[in-house]
């Protein structure tokens, strides 16, 4: 049989058991029911994802209830289910006892589904007409042994039913038999009566009879009927559904209903518990009813629920507070502040007071490297949760403010759209009861300095993750100097650091420019600076100490010595062309993927960046079981986890790329020609390596390893951008419940997306689109380890550090029409999670660093390009030798 | 027309390709899109390609004519948007039995005379279904994704009208195309089967799916396979794939279906991606290599072309076509 939803299900000979999902059945389900009749929706399509992240091959959909409209819920609910790609790519089984209903749910959905049921109860005419349909349709069917004299109950009447079901359906419908499949009744055994004693091994036998009798079909039943009679005592139960399913399995059943919580695997039922149920399901002795209940007396198990420790809710008020902040439990906290506030004269105190308490401890267990950042970011939820609670009642009583220990503007600088750290920051300071002022990304020079006028800020906190930002930085320092401001400026993110801030940024301004690059640090740093008793003293230690690293920094920048351009190119990177094997691509020209599910692509992510940008450092996996934040690790880990579950079921960001092969030559040594048919349709300008190295050891450019014009040969190059959209707006939906710690997680995970992405969309290219790599069998830590043939160098990245470049690739893939991905002002691609670069396949390509170049090759470089040497040198200036 | 069945026995056929490109070619105004019977119709006609068949019938025979003497052995009706699903665009829901007719009929008068000419290579009239611009099991409404603009019945007695005026026509079989939404292809092949059901005949039905980018998948979701299986309840002469991509990029899809059923395999494919300017540039020459590569992995038994492509492409096409064995493929009941 082939069903299918978004995709195939095949079951063969070879298949395993199929499992059928049966909790979106309002017969089955009080809760499904319940939804449906409220309207629910959201939730009832919840419990279908349940389901199918939970292993249910197919989904039974049931609206048979007197109290709703069935025909109106199966077509809204299978309509509602088709938007969701995670759970429609099962096939669906639409149940229910009314034509009317079947035929509807048959109208809406695309893939091959299943009907359940039809039988010959009200004889063979009705029986053929809704076959009929059904075959029309393109579904398979369920056909319940079931006929005119009413249902089947023993083993005769089973093979009766089916075989004369058969006959009808294949030589008077024409249906395919590999789409029938027999519901043979499972009826509860156990029951005292004698008459039910048969009930399974009749079952099991009918169902052998009819898999080898009937020719294609399947065999099917609800398994939890079996062992009804045992209600309530669950240790049996699960050992009857184990001990019917293992023998009705090896008899022929390949599908059903079970509920995989309620099974227990049956080399694990204890002997003597197992003697006793097969003595009933095989009907083996005559007392085998009265033994089991015995028995089953003795192991009445209890439910198996997992206790949270809530003993401190007995701890006195303040001590319960602490707890709450300092754990990041939020479930407590409004009813322990609302009793604070009561007890409190004044609804501030409540802040003032318990809050700033707990805080307290949370910061210096924070200094004290026994809290992580993580954990203080949860912290800070709870905090914010508090004071979201107290703020009506403070605003009450008017006059009064909260006094923060200062005010801290905090901005990612212009054309830069990477914020994670910044918030981080944001958020520690926060805790720390530093009043916060975020503008946010993209934010002008001019907005930064007006607000920090107008709101009297006690410190700027500037944010950039790309090179360009690092200028911009430079400008707004020499802005407020010009402004004649004169409060202490903080610099981070992942492109600055001490020496640019030391050498660039501090030169500029009077005050004080400390480089802060860690979180935990953030709040020692602020302190210091704004502690008005010792601002003055440490703001000239630091202006000393940039002086003295600046001194250094820049003598021994003098001792490296660089080689000429022309020098350069002599010593570049030499394949032998003659005999390098060059592959064309499969499909030349260009693509975009918009169809994929995010389900594909969390096998390529790899996690220890993602903890890297909560402060915890270390290699993954080794850093869940590490001494010191192993825990700590776990906890997050364990919440991203959770996160990432929630977002690849209901979809909650979107991944887009494009991508291109192309026919290419180097030309001019450095330059890339990019072709279409022999016609250049681009070039990519790459720089060389200059720093003058040991004999033998060449000066690379990305042009080496691409076969040149003089060599004859047509080689090939590919380009790419992979973006994860919709990270912003989950985030600001979490931010919206002043949860900042998932904000922040929604961005680490959707970062982390948008790298698997780019992995997973190299291996597509290396083994399908470009092929090279066609037979390529790599572990994902491999993949990590980048063992993999040939590279995907990104500009801005170390072995082209030119961000210029992404505009040739935007305007050669029309990146921003196709999928909606685009460039910033400084060459930043938003949406933020994105990574863009070029595809290079031949086995000697590798990944270097450009290191530093000199002004010779500054000016031979805006000559190729054919731009400015003043535009060249303000975006390449982070690497020039000479500054 | 039963000899189709035998003919695809015997050797690959050959699909026409592009109407649409070639009547570019003509640069029709609104007015000749009017001719004199429309020449008051309330709404702009400019585009509206199917109506062609009634206010320029000349011009429609002659491409249907180039495609037969560029070696097609199959050529698809004038018929793309004819529903009154489609046709609502212009208000001309009720014009939609006449178009069909119309467009069939001129097209089996083409095929009759090649026919004549070379009987030992007899031509076949395909009655082209397409899409609709409407999807039945996606919601044009972000907001509301359990909307539907269409319903299944309204698609099937859309598209039951339109089986029936092109079999009054004269096709010689049905090609649903271009599918890009499975439910909307089921309720086509629902409306075949009523159709075959109360005429009590038998129909040569192609049907043709769109992968629509990398990720291998239709616009609706599902995969070549799903896609595959989603449709095969039906006993169709061919299943295959057609538009969105140029033939290379359609190769893998092929092969994803080729070994899993045993219907008659078709293609055909786009000139090529569009390029900036949305034109198809991919040569005759680039095209047959790419096609090649099918018949030389033994792909395929019917092959032709879609968006871009000329009589020049199916020429190469053709040419190439002839060298190569057909797909094995099991012998189908034709008709009784």
């Amino acid at each position: 049989m082939r069903l299918s939803g978004l995709e195939p299900l095949i079951l063969n000979e070879n298949s395993n058991f199929i499992n059928v999902g049966e909790r979106t059945n309002v017969a089955g389900s009080k809760r499904f029911l319940r939804l449906i009749k409220e309207e629910k929706f959201d939730e009832a399509l919840d419990i279908a994802r349940h389901q199918v992240d939970g292993g249910a091959q197919i989904i039974d959909i049931n609206m048979d209830d007197g109290l709703i409209d069935g025909k109106e819920s199966m077509v809204r609910f299978l309509n509602l289910i088709a938007a969701e790609p995670d759970i429609c790519r099962v096939p669906i089984m639409i149940d229910s006892s009314k034509w009317d209903i079947i035929e509807a749910g048959l109208q809406v959905v695309q893939g091959k589904c299943v009907v359940n049921s039809i039988s010959l109860k009200e004889g063979e005419e009705k029986f053929i007409w809704e076959a009929k349909q059904i075959k029309r349709y393109g579904a398979a069917v369920i056909v319940m042994a079931f006929d005119e004299v009413g249902q089947a109950d023993n083993y005769e009447r089973r093979i009766e039913i089916a075989k004369r079901s058969y006959d009808v359906l294949v030589n008077k419908v024409g249906f395919a038999s590999e789409d029938i499949i027999f519901d043979l009744n499972i009826f509860p055994v156990a029951t005292g009566m004698d008459e039910h004693r048969k009930n399974a091994i009749d079952f099991i036998e009918a169902t052998k009879w009819v898999r080898e009798n009937l020719p294609n079909v399947s065999v099917s039943g609800g398994v939890s009927n079996v062992s009804f009679s045992f209600r309530g005592n669950n240790i049996v139960r699960e050992a009857m559904h184990s001990v019917f399913l293992y023998y009705a399995i090896q008899n022929g059943m390949n599908m059903g209903i079970v509920n995989p919580t309620m099974l227990e695997v049956y080399d694990d039922i204890p002997k003597d518990l197992l003697e006793h149920v097969e003595d009933v399901i095989l009907d083996r002795r005559e007392d085998a009813t009265e033994r089991l209940l015995d028995f089953a007396e003795t192991v009445k198990g209890t439910a198996k629920s997992k206790t949270v420790d809530l003993s401190w809710r007995e701890n006195p008020l303040q001590a319960r507070i602490t707890h709450a902040l300092v754990k990041g439990i939020d479930a407590f906290i409004i009813e322990d502040v609302e009793q604070a506030r009561q007890e409190a004269a004044k609804p501030i105190e409540v802040i003032e007071g318990h809050l700033m308490i707990g805080m307290n401890v949370v910061g210096d267990l924070f200094g004290a490297g026994k809290m992580f950042l993580p954990q203080v970011v949860k912290s800070a939820r709870v905090m914010k949760k508090a004071v979201a609670y107290l703020n009506p009642f403070i605003e009450a009583e008017k006059g009064e403010e909260q006094q923060a220990l200062g005010k801290i503007l905090m901005a990612t600088v212009k054309g830069d759209v990477h914020d994670i750290g910044k918030n981080i920051v944001s958020v520690v300071l926060g805790c720390n009861n530093y009043e916060i002022v975020d503008l946010g990304v993209m934010v002008p020079p001019e907005k930064i300095i007006e607000t920090a006028k107008k709101e009297n800020v006690d410190a700027i906190g500037l944010s950039g993750l790309i090179t360009p930002s690092l200028d911009e930085m430079v400008y707004l320092a020499k802005e407020m100097e010009r402004e004649n401001m004169n409060i202490p400026l903080l610099i981070g993110g992942a492109t600055t650091s001490k020496a640019h801030t030391a050498v660039k940024i501090d030169t500029q301004y009077k005050n004080a420019v400390v480089h802060v690059n860690d979180a935990s640090r953030a709040v020692t740093v602020v302190g210091d600076l704004l502690n008005k008793q010792t601002a003055h003293e440490y703001v000239a230690k630091k202006k000393k100490e940039y002086d003295e690293f600046r001194t250094k920094f820049l003598k021994r920048g003098k001792e490296k010595s660089y080689i000429s351009i022309e020098e350069a190119r002599k010593r570049k990177y030499k394949i032998d062309w003659e005999t390098s094997e060059i592959i064309k691509p499969k499909s030349l020209g260009i693509q975009t993927l918009a169809q994929l599910s995010l389900k594909e692509l969390v096998p390529f992510i790899d996690w220890s960046p993602f903890f890297r940008s909560w402060d915890l450092h270390g290699k993954f996996p080794d850093i869940l079981t590490d001494k010191i934040v192993g825990e700590q690790a776990t906890t997050l880990f364990e919440e991203a986890q959770a996160m990432l579950k929630e977002i690849v079921a209901k979809q909650l960001l979107k991944p887009k790329a494009i991508f291109g092969l192309f026919e290419a030559n180097t030309i001019n040594d450095d330059d890339i020609s990019v072709k279409k048919k022999g016609k250049e349709i681009a070039v990519f300008r790459t720089l060389r390596q200059q720093l003058k190295k040991r004999d033998g050891i060449p000066n690379i450019a990305l042009a080496d390893f691409i076969a040149p014009n003089s060599s004859n040969k047509i080689d090939y190059i590919g380009s790419f951008c992979v973006a994860i959209f919709g990270a912003q707006e989950l985030a600001d939906s979490y931010r919206a419940k002043d949860d900042d710690y998932n904000g922040i997680m929604a961005q680490a995970i959707a970062d982390r997306f948008a790298e698997a992405f780019a992995e997973y969309l190299h291996k597509q290219v290396r083994t399908k689109h470009w092929g090279y790599a066609a037979d390529e069998a790599l572990t994902n830590d491999e993949l990590i380890k980048e063992s993999y043939k040939g590279i995907r160098p990104a500009p801005g990245y170390p072995a082209c550090p030119d961000h210029l470049e992404k505009e040739t690739i935007w305007e050669l893939l029309d990146v921003e029409n196709q999928i909606g991905v685009s460039l910033t002002e400084s060459l930043a691609m938003w949406p933020a999670a994105a990574v863009s670069g070029y595809y290079f396949a031949n086995k000697e390509a590798k990944y270097f660093g450009l290191g530093k170049i000199t002004n010779d090759q500054l000016e031979d470089f805006a000559e190729r390009k054919g731009i400015a040497k003043e535009k060249a040198r303000k975006w390449l200036h982070p690497n020039l030798a000479e500054h | 027309m039963s000899n189709i069945y035998k003919a695809l026995q015997e050797r690959i056929l050959v699909l026409d390709g592009a109407m649409g490109t070639m009547l570019q070619a003509y640069k029709f105004t609104e007015e000749d899109f009017r001719g004199e019977r429309f020449k008051d119709y309330p709404t702009p006609l400019q585009g509206n390609n199917d109506l062609l068949s009634i206010t320029q019938p000349e011009a429609i025979k002659t491409i249907h004519g180039k495609y037969f003497e560029a070696g097609a052995d199959i050529i698809e009706t004038n018929t793309f948007s004819g529903t009154t699903i489609a046709m609502a665009d212009y208000q001309m829901e009720d014009l939609v039995y006449e178009l069909n007719y119309q467009s069939a009929k001129i097209a089996k008068e083409v095929a009759d005379e090649f026919t004549a000419k070379e009987p030992h290579k007899p031509r076949f009239v395909a009655g082209s279904i397409g899409p609709t611009n409407r999807t039945a099991s996606m919601s044009p409404d972000v907001n509301d994704p359990g909307y539907r603009a269409v319903t299944f019945d309204e698609l099937r007695i859309a598209y039951k009208q339109q089986v029936e005026a092109l079999l009054d026509g004269g096709a010689d079989l049905l090609l649903v195309e271009t599918v890009f939404d499975t439910l909307n292809a089921k309720a086509a092949l629902f409306a075949i089967e009523e159709v075959k059901d109360e005429r009590n005949i038998q129909v040569p039905v192609m049907l043709s799916g769109t992968i629509t980018d990398a990720s291998g998948r239709t616009l609706s979701g599902q995969t070549a396979e799903a896609f595959l299986i989603s449709v095969s309840h039906i006993p169709l002469l061919s299943v295959g794939f057609n538009c969105a991509l140029g033939a290379n990029l359609l190769q893998p899809h092929l092969e994803a279906i080729a070994n899993k059923t045993e219907f008659a395999i078709s293609a055909h494919p786009n000139a090529g991606l569009p390029n900036a300017f949305g034109e198809y540039d991919e040569t005759p020459e680039e095209m047959g290599e790419q096609i090649e590569e099918y018949l030389k992995k033994n792909l395929i038994n019917i092959i032709g072309g879609c968006c871009g492509t000329s009589p020049d492409h199916i020429r190469v096409i053709a040419d190439i076509a002839s060298k190569y064995e057909p797909r094995p493929h099991a012998e189908l009941i034709s008709e009784s």
